[in-house]
């Protein structure tokens, strides 16, 4: 019997050593550990053992059982592991084909640059003003100490709807409007749409883009101004641009500059860019005029403050480097898309 | 404004070079464009002498010349110039050298024979006739006198100088002239200045008083009319170094009465005018404002009608000139003029602005008065002149003048204070060195009292922050250091508002639609284009009274245009397909004529076209954004079929809640067709408003579901017509509270439906949040919804 034992454990062994396939290992099983089995078979035997003999040989038996079931279970992880490695050969595809992509929408280059420096003026503390584009002569000239028949006027080529509205020239307005809430300390950007009378051509659009910030609270210096468009500039574009504070005039502010950056396409050099200069021109600026403070109900031996206004397109363009103005109102999509 | 550096050094020692002296002028207010070196080209151009002229062997057309340059050896040079002659001295461009142009010259054979440059005319030397009047009109240029041989003729001929071209701002009109610039140049470099020295002979007989009158009869709009008269006048070309500095400044050398008078204007910035006295009758000048509709014929032979606001000069029957803009053809110098008189007068700044526009005549002179000229030049100006006069020996210049002045322009004393120009700045610039600066400006100092008086050409300093602004570009504005505000801490946010528009062009953006900008002003033509009605309030709108043109001409009510029009442009250049959107303005007039600003409310456009878009492409995009903003349940598209531009089956009208938000719907393709649009285009337009008031981003979890849900599927064949919104409504209104969910999971139309039908099938969700729901639960539920369904559209169901 001990023979017959041995017999059964040497074929199962050998017969495990054949499988190919997962389920050959179930016939295995059954065929030598099933209720009809071999090993089940030679166990009916036992009966006719002696009580001497019985101990060892179902001792036996169940080595003989519990090494053919371990066999069964490592053909069987084998197995599985080959079968998954057969699958995922088989399962090759060409990584190299393109990707199965939802359409994604593009925002607007003019717009990117507005969300820019939002997000810088944000984060030192300013809030986003708006006002209308339609607008009282009172607000975008009167009381930015523009009076009737001055010269900046003449400059500015208005849009007039009639002899008291005009269609905002820039965005200034909106700072006599943020000034007359009344609420104070004012600090605000207003990005918006202007409007000035030129004719369209690469460089020129009667409609387009400013932004216009103010600052109003006790003890505003120019040396505050110069410091928070400095970290602007900085911010914009990179933190090797410098900065260059130029005398300028404005009628609403006074001091009054204008900045110049580092000329992006030479790094300060002096190119065809910049026509040698080394700097680029990006904003006018300076201390609210007191005559504007106090027009707005602010009074200036308390109160002082600093505005800026720069044109969006050029930053834009600059960015870009888009040559054209004209692109930025066509909405091809084949422009946006780059975006 | 043009200034040329050798005249500014006549007033200030400047020994910066060109580089450094544009930098600096700049950066201490006076801004330059950019400037240019003139003669600068010229090189290696000498004098020469004409020593011998002999025929060339091969050529009638051309001579061969010896010119002695100084040199051993006299250079042999082959010319085509008929007015040479032998002892001629000659500007010689040698080999090697380079004219005005960039050409150079190099040695080479003309027909055979060796040449080894060329001799120059004036053009060839960057100038013409007006820098050198003695110069032939074709030929070379032959000096008047002995030069040295050999010599530079740059040098020689003065023909080097440096332009420099100025952006001159509005509050400061005293720098459009050579003083004023002369003036800031001597401040930036603490130089002195030196003023020309202005004595007058007064050689000619006669008093002045006897000869002329003057009467001001607007002393507004003239505050002042200084008069000087000079005799004997000989009329004839200015000298050379006068030439070249009007030159320099791109006014051209006329003769020497008139170029006296420009060259003061560009000395002092004040225009002058002469007249020649034997037009004037009763030799009495009056200063009048014209009649309404009087003509009068300037100088340049054009005849011109005035108005009553505009300001002449006249004599006792007519104008001899538009004060400040031009004289008239009437009096003007003429060869024969012997007695001239010399007219610096002040007139209103605005007023000549708006005469200039009016009559499209804008001249030097108007344009240096309209920015506004200090009165008290006037005297000084004239007397500069006549002083001129006599330099140039062109006439005798007649004792006095004739000044009239009736208020006089003091200067302004104003107070100052140190400690409020270094809070402005953010500076601690000491008091001693504020007032070194305000000197160099001319401004007089009164330390013990704080007070300064300003120079009268000075009209824009009133403030401490004016002269802050004077303190701090002289000091240097790179000098004030940076700083970062204390001051009261603000929060830095997006309004409400404001994170809206984000979350709407991040939806948008995130369905594929591209941002678009269009223009806000509009064509009142693109009415008819859009079939928008007669009568609709969409044809009200504010008009630009002057626009670039009718195309530009209206603001617009509607966002229609710009969006079609971009995707025409789409369309044109063959892009496939186009998605578009853009928060925008329209512009509602309140009421018309304009007397309140408009409404000028946002709205949120979508337009596409594009193989794979339809209906329910463009519904998508709006569910998908109510959904982002939270307003998926309170909003509602109804069927609109009477929006005249949109397709009347096909088009919805959008609420949010009882708000009428917007519509949405496919283009009526006529109106496509009016853009060129040959396939369908969706259309969407929202109240940005709307999605404002009706956005909810506060979310509240809801506890997830604890037992399980019945689902059950229905079919039913309905009529075409019944909307699914409609059958939902029943269903929800009929299943009771147990309903969770209904899904629309298929509509089926085709060969196994009779035509005029459809097949709807819906999956609906029951679920209890406190028991598992058994089929009992739901049967009823079902077979209410079946009944009602049937009931309200004879629905055959299919369950």
């Amino acid at each position: 019997m001990k023979k017959q034992l041995q017999e059964i454990q040497e074929k199962a062994i050998a017969a495990l050593g054949q499988v190919k396939q997962s389920k050959e290992l179930d016939d295995i099983k059954v065929k030598f550990l099933g209720k009809k089995g071999e090993l089940t078979a030679i166990l009916k035997g036992m009966k006719d053992l002696t009580n001497e003999e019985r101990p060892v040989i179902g001792q036996l038996a169940n080595d003989v059982r519990n090494d053919i079931e371990k066999k069964i279970e490592q053909v069987k992880k084998e197995l599985a592991s080959l079968e998954l490695k057969a699958r995922l050969e088989n399962e090759k595809i060409d990584v190299t084909m393109p990707g199965h992509t939802c359409a994604c929408g593009h925002r607007h280059p003019l717009d990117k640059v507005i969300e820019e420096i939002s997000n810088i003026f944000i984060g030192m503390g300013y809030e986003i003003a708006d006002g209308p584009e339609v607008e009282r002569d009172y607000y975008n000239f009167e009381a930015l100490n523009i009076p009737k028949n001055h010269p900046a006027r003449d400059e500015q080529d208005t849009f007039y709807i009639n002899s008291e509205i005009v269609l905002r020239t820039q965005t200034s307005p909106v700072q006599v409007r943020s000034m007359q809430k009344g609420k104070l300390p004012v600090r605000v950007i207003c990005p918006g749409t202007v409007y000035r009378s030129d004719e369209v051509d690469a460089t020129h659009s009667p409609i387009f883009h400013q932004l216009e910030g103010l600052v109003v609270d006790k003890n505003i210096t120019m040396g505050d101004l110069k410091g928070a468009l400095a970290v602007f500039a900085k911010e914009l574009f990179g933190e090797d641009v410098k900065v260059r504070f130029r005398p300028h005039h404005f009628p609403f502010t006074e001091p009054s500059a204008e900045m110049d950056v580092t000329c992006f396409a030479c790094g300060g050099k002096g190119c065809r860019v910049c026509k040698g200069e080394g700097y680029i021109e990006l904003l006018g600026c300076g201390m609210v005029h007191p005559k504007v403070l106090r027009m707005s109900g602010i009074d200036p031996d308390e109160y002082s403050g600093f505005a800026f206004g720069m044109g969006l397109e050029r930053v834009a363009m600059q960015r870009y480097g888009i040559t054209d103005l004209r692109l930025l109102f066509e909405n091809d999509v084949k422009f946006l898309k780059q975006f | 404004m043009d200034m040329s550096m050798t005249w500014l050094k006549d007033y200030v020692d400047v020994d910066a070079d060109i580089k450094d002296f544009v930098e600096d002028i700049t950066l201490s207010g006076s801004k330059v464009e950019g400037y240019t070196v003139l003669g600068g080209d010229i090189k290696n151009v000498v004098t020469g002498k004409v020593l011998s002229i002999e025929k060339h062997p091969d050529a009638d057309k051309l001579v061969v010349t010896k010119i002695d340059i100084g040199s051993e050896e006299p250079l042999q040079i082959v010319t085509g110039a008929k007015n040479l002659y032998e002892g001629a001295f000659v500007p010689v461009a040698l080999s090697g050298s380079t004219l005005a142009n960039g050409v150079k010259i190099k040695k080479g054979k003309l027909r055979g024979v060796e040449s080894n440059g060329m001799l120059c005319s004036v053009e060839e030397l960057g100038c013409d006739g007006h820098d050198f009047p003695e110069a032939p009109e074709d030929g070379i240029y032959i000096f008047k006198e002995e030069v040295p041989l050999g010599a530079d003729v740059v040098e020689v001929m003065d023909l080097y100088d440096e332009s420099v071209e100025f952006e001159i701002t509005s509050n400061r009109p005293d720098c459009f002239s050579m003083i004023g610039l002369a003036r800031e140049a001597a401040a930036t470099y603490d130089k002195k200045l030196n003023y020309p020295e202005i004595m007058v002979k007064e050689e000619a007989d006669g008093d002045i008083n006897s000869m002329i009158s003057v009467e001001i009869k607007n002393s507004e709009l003239c505050p002042r009319y200084v008069a000087r008269v000079v005799k004997n006048v000989k009329i004839g070309p200015s000298p050379r170094w006068m030439r070249k500095r009007l030159r320099s400044v791109g006014i051209r050398p006329i003769n020497n009465i008139v170029d006296i008078t420009n060259f003061v204007m560009q000395e002092f910035g004040q225009p002058m005018h002469a007249f020649s006295i034997d037009t004037i009758t009763d030799r009495k000048i009056i200063v009048r404002n014209a009649e309404e509709g009087e003509k009068f014929t300037t100088l340049d032979g054009n005849e011109r009608t005035l108005d009553s606001s505009m300001l002449v000069i006249a004599d006792t029957e007519k104008a001899i000139g538009i004060a400040g803009v031009m004289g008239g053809e009437n009096s003007m110098i003429t060869g024969d003029t012997a007695e001239v008189l010399f007219e610096s007068a002040n007139f209103n700044g605005p007023n000549i602005r708006i005469t200039a526009k009016k009559l499209g005549l804008r001249t030097d002179a108007s344009s240096k008065f309209e920015k506004g000229i200090d009165p008290n030049l006037c005297a000084l100006a004239v007397n500069r002149a006549v002083q001129l006069v006599e330099i140039l020996g062109c006439g005798d210049v007649v004792k006095g003048s004739v000044d009239c002045y009736p208020n006089k322009l003091e200067r302004r004393r104003i107070s100052y204070s140190p400690e409020k120009i270094n809070k402005l700045l953010g500076t601690e610039i000491p008091e001693n060195t504020m007032i070194e600066l305000f000197e160099r400006l001319e401004i007089v100092v009164d330390k013990e009292a704080k007070m300064l008086t300003i120079p009268t050409f000075r009209p824009d300093l009133e403030t401490d922050a004016d002269l802050a602004e004077e303190v701090a570009r002289l000091y240097g504005y790179s000098r004030i250091e940076p700083t970062l505000a204390a001051g009261t801490p603000t929060v830095g946010k997006k309004t409400y508002e404001q994170q809206i528009t984000d979350i709407v062009k991040d939806t948008m953006i995130s369905n594929g639609l591209c941002e678009a900008m269009t223009y806000t002003f509009e064509s009142p033509k693109v009415f008819d284009k859009l079939l928008i009605p007669e009568e609709s309030e969409l044809r009200k709108t504010v008009v630009i009274s002057n626009p670039l043109g009718e195309d530009f001409s209206i603001m617009r009510t509607t966002t229609l245009n710009g969006m079609l029009t971009s995707l025409s442009t789409n369309y044109n250049r063959r892009n496939e397909e186009a998605a578009l959107f853009e928060i925008g303005k329209v512009f509602l007039p309140k009421a018309l004529p304009l007397t309140e600003l408009p409404d000028e409310p946002q709205k949120l456009s979508i337009a596409m076209y594009g193989n794979d878009t339809d209906f329910y492409t463009i519904k998508g995009i709006a569910e998908h954004l109510f959904d982002v903003l939270g307003i998926g349940n309170k909003a509602e598209f109804r069927p609109q079929g009477n929006i005249s531009w949109m397709h009347p089956g096909r088009t919805a009208d959008i609420y949010i809640g009882t708000n009428h938000a917007g519509y949405i719907g496919e283009l009526h393709p006529t109106v496509a067709g009016n853009y060129s649009i040959e396939t369908r285009v969706y259309f969407a337009v929202i109240d940005f408003s709307a999605l404002v008031e009706g956005s909810c981003l506060i979310t509240e979890y809801k506890a997830l579901p604890k037992y399980p849900a019945i689902t059950r599927d229905i079919s039913m064949v309905i009529k075409d017509s019944v909307f699914v919104k409609d059958i939902e409504k029943v269903i929800v209104d009929n299943g009771g509270k147990l309903i969770e969910n209904i899904k629309l999971f298929d509509v089926y139309q085709g060969s196994q439906i009779e035509s005029g039908f459809k097949s709807v099938s819906y999956s609906i969700t029951f679920r209890a949040s406190d028991r598992t729901l058994i089929d009992e639960d739901v049967n009823p539920s079902m077979k209410k919804i079946v009944e009602a369904l049937e009931k309200e559209f004879g629905a055959n169901l299919r369950e």
